[in-house]
């Protein structure tokens, strides 16, 4: 019968000869290799001390962005849950009410928005639906935790902070094509 | 019976047949859009000019090919005739064009549009439409009214179809609505702010191809594609009661017509049903209906459920679950 793979062997069942059965000469060749591990480069790093460097893309924590004006952007379209492969994103939506304008930037807005750390794969799935630039994943990690129930964010763990000095920079994550486009008035996306 | 040819397929109709619904007689890809014609309403069509089709032959005895493109809802067919349309260059490059004149006024607002999911206009764009915008001039904006305590209008996505007027005149008895104004200033409304209570006036929801008119009772509820569409049917006095139910979970989001493969009604259905029996146990439950696979609603959703099985855990046989 022809093999699956090239990687299988033919048993037999020879006689070892005698520096094979001495062992002594396989023992000194396993320890050449343990040994030789004591002068190669180290694979880990000193956590608390020293950190190992982030892409600028990373993977990390969601935010939800708000516009220059303060508004949250996200109109809770559901584009990201549906692109979600996890199925790690809910939320609800509601309408805005004459007088909070100045909160989001659409007529719809979504009042719950949840992301299950515990499910989310980091993808960047939801980031890249999002019509609205709305989310963005951060280099920042999710914080371990005791119990499971608080790995469900909800939106007062992802909007970014009103304050314009604790805004999270996303720059970095847009493309050059994407930025170019940004700068060009023409569009009503960028008004 | 006359003989016609559409994109090389050959279908015998009767006299008086639109090339449209030649078309839809043989099925498939062959189809011409529609955005405006509406096969249950008298009249409806020759607005939109998205199923503008090429007419190579126009009949057996005049074999010249037809000087322009036609619209197909509202050409007859004629014995011999030869009718291009995916094969023809010039019909996808007018139905470009097409689109481009149905979007140039209608805001990219489909995140905040509940018809998103389920809209022709959608569609449309996706199949036949252009990835930027020639102009650079504001959209003509309209402020969104209530007509009627359930239907909510959003002007500035309307594409002037018609449809809503039809329904309302070829439905009830006294029309409330209409269009305002001409060219590219004219709009739906009602006159002097009237509302709309005719008991079937729910139905201009389910024919309009966009999202200017819309549910009320599911304003920004749900996303259509978390939504389960169930056949579900009640004794109603008014209307046959045959709706689709969507619903999330055991909840019911919102009630509406049942659509058949071309979006249109196959029966129109009471406001009662429509908006006031949103409890499941107003309803028999039929089944999941059928969703076209490259429809963003198909997610999740499963037509049929499998009998569930045991598998013996020593010969490695199968039982059926009783």
């Amino acid at each position: 019968m022809k093999s699956l793979t090239n990687r299988s062997r033919v048993v037999s069942n020879k006689q070892m000869n005698f520096w094979e059965r001495i062992y002594f000469p396989a023992i000194l060749n396993g320890m050449r290799i343990t040994f030789g591990h004591l002068f190669r480069k180290k694979t880990t790093v000193q956590y608390p001390e020293v950190k190992r460097e982030y892409s600028d893309i990373y993977r990390g924590k969601h935010v939800l962005k708000r516009d220059e004006e303060g508004r949250e952007r996200c109109t809770a379209c559901g584009l990201c849950a549906v692109a979600c492969p996890a199925e790690a994103i809910t939320m609800v939506a509601a309408e805005r009410k004459p007088g909070e304008e100045h909160l989001y930037r659409e007529e719809k807005y979504a009042i719950v928005y949840e992301i299950n750390m515990l499910r989310c794969i980091f993808c960047g799935d939801c980031e890249e639906a999002c019509p609205k630039e709305a989310i963005f994943l951060t280099p920042e990690l999710v914080k371990s935790e005791y119990s499971r129930d608080k790995f469900t964010y909800g939106k007062d763990e992802l909007v970014e902070p009103l304050d314009p000095a604790k805004r999270i920079d996303v720059s970095k994550r847009q493309t050059a094509e994407v930025l170019e486009f940004k700068k060009n008035k023409k569009y009503k996306h960028n008004k | 019976m006359l003989k016609v040819t559409i994109d090389n397929i050959p279908v015998e109709v009767e006299d008086g047949t639109t090339i449209l619904n030649a078309a839809r007689k043989i099925g498939g890809n062959v189809v011409p859009p529609a955005m405006c014609y509406y096969s249950k309403l008298k009249g409806s069509g020759g607005k939109c000019r998205t199923c503008l089709v090429r007419v190579a032959q126009s009949s057996a005895k005049d074999p010249r090919p037809m000087p322009k493109l036609v619209a197909s809802c509202s050409t007859p067919v004629q014995d011999g005739m030869v009718v291009q349309n995916l094969t023809s260059p010039e019909v996808i490059e007018a139905r470009k064009g097409i689109v481009e004149f149905l979007l140039l006024n209608h805001p990219l607002d489909c995140p905040v549009c509940d018809q998103a999911g389920e809209c022709d206009l959608q569609d449309l764009s996706f199949g036949y439409g252009m990835e930027e915008t020639a102009t650079e001039e504001e959209r003509r904006e309209y402020p969104v009214i209530d007509i009627g305590e359930n239907i909510k209008l959003h002007m500035n996505r309307c594409i002037l179809c018609y449809r809503c007027v039809y329904v309302a005149d070829q439905l009830t008895d006294q029309r409330l609505h209409g269009v305002l104004y001409r060219g590219d200033v004219s709009e739906i409304s009602t006159f002097i702010q009237n509302s709309v209570t005719n008991e079937f006036s729910g139905n201009v929801i389910d024919v309009c191809p966009v999202g200017a008119l819309t549910d009320k009772t599911f304003r920004f509820k749900s996303r259509v594609w978390f939504l389960k569409p169930m056949n579900a049917h009640r004794e109603c006095g008014k209307c046959s009661g045959k709706v689709a139910a969507w619903m999330f979970g055991s909840e019911i989001y919102r009630i509406t017509g049942r659509k058949d493969q071309y979006g249109e009604l196959e029966t129109f259905i009471c406001n009662e049903c429509r908006f006031e029996k949103k409890e499941s146990t107003d309803w028999v439950m039929e089944g999941p209906r059928h969703i076209k696979r490259q429809s963003v609603i198909s997610s999740n959703h499963y037509e049929e459920m499998k009998e569930q099985s045991i598998i013996h855990p020593i010969e490695g046989t199968m039982e059926k679950k009783e």
